[in-house]
């Protein structure tokens, strides 16, 4: 290689340059475009019937609403790790991970506790079968961010990351941002909407 | 640093050392291993034409069933899974397939790249294809085929009415397909961002790029809708859900609505790469660059951006209010125009260029004609009271063959006429090649155009039999000829290939003097691609001698070698600027690891065996674990240089 190239260029993934990155952008894109049909398939089947078909006006808020708290905060600690990365303190990294890990887990189990406590079934009708098929994709893209956290974990222990090369946690971070995004639009669509209506 | 011009072909000196590093190494496993795009594109032809195969003696055996009034060829229920599969074969285990081989193989060496930008991904995204073909069709082995049509409607899909396993063969395996359609599209969006040659800044991408990329980028967001559909109608069959049966508080009609928010895009996206093919193929025989090749470019993403708002005008019979019809059916006439400004563009190339006519050139020709006369009749149905009369009759038939064998078909086989010197250094014969196309064109023809009398006639399409006396006898023996005769040049396209692999003459690197990349290189070309990553000055880094492009010079012999390992560069997204230097991945088995995990998954799914599905995603996550491990080769671990 020549001195031109060698001097001025990055060799390998370094930050939003990196081709990761974009693969990244684009998997979000399609995985956007995937909840905005199921949730098509919710508004679609909404329009026809109108109010009535709301097996609850004013569902519990119990549960869900101290859930999408938890979800957000997780958002910010999954920022404070990258912050730590970026500066070098991989203590902060670190902890900042394992804190996004337990909220996540912590945001599954009392969906388990939801999905109990909830009057109909995904088989009652097809409201019911919206409301489970719609939040156990949700479930399985924040397993996903779990599991993904835990590999992040584990890589920044073994010392992988520095306040260079850390593109896998960007990734990571950015994947669970848009997991607490959908969750956004879903607990909308689920919670608020049928007291809104 | 050399003062070479581009134009000048002399032979790159082969480099021993780049070899060692990019070769693959023999036998099997190596094979299993590859991720090189230039052998996963050459999978990617030959898998889809196996498909192609199977799907046109599909069609033939139907057109043995209809050749005469009242025949017994096949049973009712085998003929309905025959044109079930026929049309899931071609439309999406053949027509994408194949254009996705193309760009496969030649994205990287149009670009000025050493490879794509996700191997790995690439080579995952070729298994899976075959997997989820092979899913499906193992479904038609056991006599439960997909058997509702490929567009699959509910209520009729519902296991109240189809029971048994066709439909979750079909369901099961297109959420598979589309996994591998998704992973195959991001990879061609991120390459055509980030990585083309310095200098080959967005105006100056090739034109036969811009079909793949929109259709890629069209693929990424519409290929959900139709995966969430399945998979719906998946859990209304198989647990109890209420998607789409109205008894539950479902709606039928919210299959149709996602089915087609998908499948018209899709139908955009397995035409306008080879739009692309046509545009490059068709400037480079008629010497002289694509009249109005801006306009080309952004027709081709003008159709895909109307062409999501069209999908409604396959509804246009189900009882929508007018006001939707009417918006729909302006949508689907206003998209007839970035349509013909690409026709329009073709003939004036032709008409101003000193066209050579060899056979790649009839075949992009033919694509002209064929695309008008689809165009047309598509044009015809995009009228709401003129789609009440035709719908589901012949007509339509005819209309989509049209579309998807002409502007399909015809392109791919003259893609094949083009760049088949370029992947092997051999030429196709020519006069071989006139019969092969005459038979095709004929043929196909004769089938197709006596078709859409047919239609007007009133035959009903996808009806088993019918009886004498409509008027439809004699159309029928002679669509039925037609088609005998076009799989007949089907058959002689490949034998051609055939014989051109064992004999045909040495093309050296660029027979056709085209103006493009690939063409610098020898044929086939190196592992690597190019000895030294060229630097991109103009549209036409070969024709700027001959055609005048002010002072622009792009350079092929550089200073950007490359050899500490498996590099290339990533450039920026408009300007291609040099941003990176791209640590590329080795050969490896995670992706086909990978792929058998997720098609046992599927099986277990299909069968209900709960243990087999947990087994296979945890085979499935331990690839992708294995995948995504930070190697320090890949530059992906702290410390490493730079």
């Amino acid at each position: 290689m020549s001195a031109v190239v060698a001097d001025a260029v990055p060799v390998g993934g370094v930050g939003r340059r990196s081709v990761g990155w974009w693969g990244l952008v684009t998997l979000i894109a399609t995985e956007a475009a995937l909840f905005a049909y199921l949730l098509f398939a919710y508004y679609y089947i909404l329009v026809q019937f109108g109010p009535a078909w709301f097996p609850e006006r004013s569902p519990s808020l119990k549960l869900a609403l101290p859930n999408t708290i938890v979800l957000l905060i997780s958002s910010a600690t999954i920022r404070w790790a990258e912050r730590g990365m970026r500066r070098g303190a991989r203590g902060m990294a670190l902890g900042g991970i394992a804190l996004t890990f337990l909220l996540g887990l912590a945001f599954l189990i009392v969906q388990l506790f939801e999905w109990k406590a909830k009057p109909y079934s995904l088989r009652s009708g097809s409201y019911g079968s919206l409301y489970f098929t719609i939040t156990g994709f949700h479930m399985a893209h924040v397993t996903a961010g779990l599991v993904a956290l835990l590999l992040l974990f584990v890589w920044c222990l073994k010392g992988y990351f520095d306040t260079r090369r850390h593109v896998p946690l960007l990734i990571g971070a950015a994947y669970w941002h848009f997991v607490d995004v959908v969750w956004l639009a879903v607990f909308f669509t689920f919670y608020l909407l049928p007291r809104l209506w | 640093m050399s003062t070479l011009d581009a134009h000048v072909i002399e032979p790159a000196p082969s480099s021993g050392v780049l070899e060692k590093i990019w070769a693959t190494p023999p036998g099997i496993l190596g094979w299993l291993a590859s991720v090189d795009h230039k052998s996963i594109g050459k999978r990617y032809l030959v898998t889809a034409f196996l498909f192609l195969a199977a799907g046109g003696i599909e069609a033939l055996v139907m057109r043995a069933q209809l050749a005469r009034p009242d025949q017994h060829v096949v049973t009712p229920d085998q003929y309905n899974q025959l044109f079930s599969m026929h049309g899931m074969t071609m439309i999406f285990l053949y027509a994408l397939p194949v254009l996705s081989g193309f760009s496969n193989y030649l994205w990287p060496l149009l670009f000025g790249a050493r490879d794509m930008a996700f191997p790995r991904l690439n080579a995952a995204s070729y298994w899976m294809y075959v997997a989820a073909g092979l899913f499906t069709y193992a479904g038609f082995a056991m006599g439960a085929g997909a058997n509702d049509g490929w567009f699959n409607y509910a209520p009729n899909s519902e296991r109240d009415f189809n029971p048994g396993l066709n439909i979750d063969f079909y369901a099961l395996g297109m959420i598979f397909l589309g996994v591998s359609t998704t992973v195959g599209a991001i990879n061609f969006v991120v390459t055509f961002f980030r990585m083309r040659a310095p200098g080959m800044s967005i105006e100056k991408v090739p034109i036969m790029t811009w079909g793949t990329l929109t259709a890629s980028a069209a693929n990424i967001l519409v290929i959900p809708a139709v995966s969430v559909a399945f998979f719906l109608l998946w859990l209304d069959r198989q647990y109890g859900t209420h998607f789409f049966d109205v008894a539950g508080g479902g709606q039928p009609l919210l299959w149709q609505h996602l089915f087609w928010m998908f499948g018209h895009p899709w139908v955009y996206a397995v035409v306008l790469p080879a739009i692309g093919m046509t545009s490059e193929g068709l400037q480079t025989l008629c010497r002289r660059p694509l009249v109005c090749f801006e306009a080309v470019a952004l027709a081709t993403v003008a159709t895909m951006v109307l062409g999501f708002g069209v999908w409604v005008h396959h509804m246009f019979a189900t009882g929508l209010p007018a006001l939707a019809l009417s918006f729909f059916s302006g949508a689907s006439i206003i998209i007839a125009v970035p349509s013909a400004l690409a026709v329009f563009a073709w003939i004036a190339t032709i008409w101003t260029g000193r066209p050579i006519i060899t056979t790649a050139f009839l075949y992009f020709a033919s694509v002209i004609v064929l695309f008008v006369i689809g165009g047309v009749s598509g044009f015809m149905t995009a009228s709401v009271p003129v789609d009440w009369q035709l719908t589901d009759t012949y007509f339509v038939v005819a209309h989509l063959h049209y579309v998807l064998i002409g502007i399909n078909l015809f392109a791919v086989a003259g893609g094949i006429y083009h760049w088949f010197p370029k992947m092997t250094g051999r030429l196709l014969d020519e006069r071989f090649g006139r019969w092969t196309f005459w038979t095709m064109f004929v043929g196909f023809n004769l089938a197709f155009l006596p078709m859409h009398v047919t239609g007007l006639l009133g035959m009903p399409r996808r009806v088993y039999t019918y009886a004498s006396g409509f008027g439809w006898d004699t159309l029928n023996l002679v669509t039925s000829l037609g088609s005998l005769v076009f799989a007949a040049g089907v058959l002689m396209l490949v034998i051609a290939v055939l014989r051109g692999l064992r004999n045909g003459a040495p093309a050296g690197a660029n027979p056709w003097d085209a103006p493009t990349l690939e063409w610098s290189v020898p044929s086939p070309p190196p592992t690597y691609n190019f000895l030294e990553i060229p630097i991109v000055a103009s549209r036409y880094p070969l024709w700027e001698r001959t055609i005048d492009h002010g002072a622009a010079r792009s350079r092929l012999r550089t200073e950007l070698r490359l050899e500490a390992g498996r590099e290339t560069l990533a450039t920026s997204a408009l300007d291609a600027d040099i941003d990176l230097v791209m640590k590329m991945p080795g050969d490896t088995l995670a992706p086909l690891v990978l792929t058998i995990g997720m098609a046992l998954a599927f099986v277990g799914l299909l069968l209900h065996l709960a243990w087999l599905t947990i087994a296979a995603a945890l085979v499935t996550l331990a690839a992708l674990v294995a995948w995504l491990w930070p190697q320090r080769e890949l530059a992906q671990i702290a410390g490493a240089p730079r």
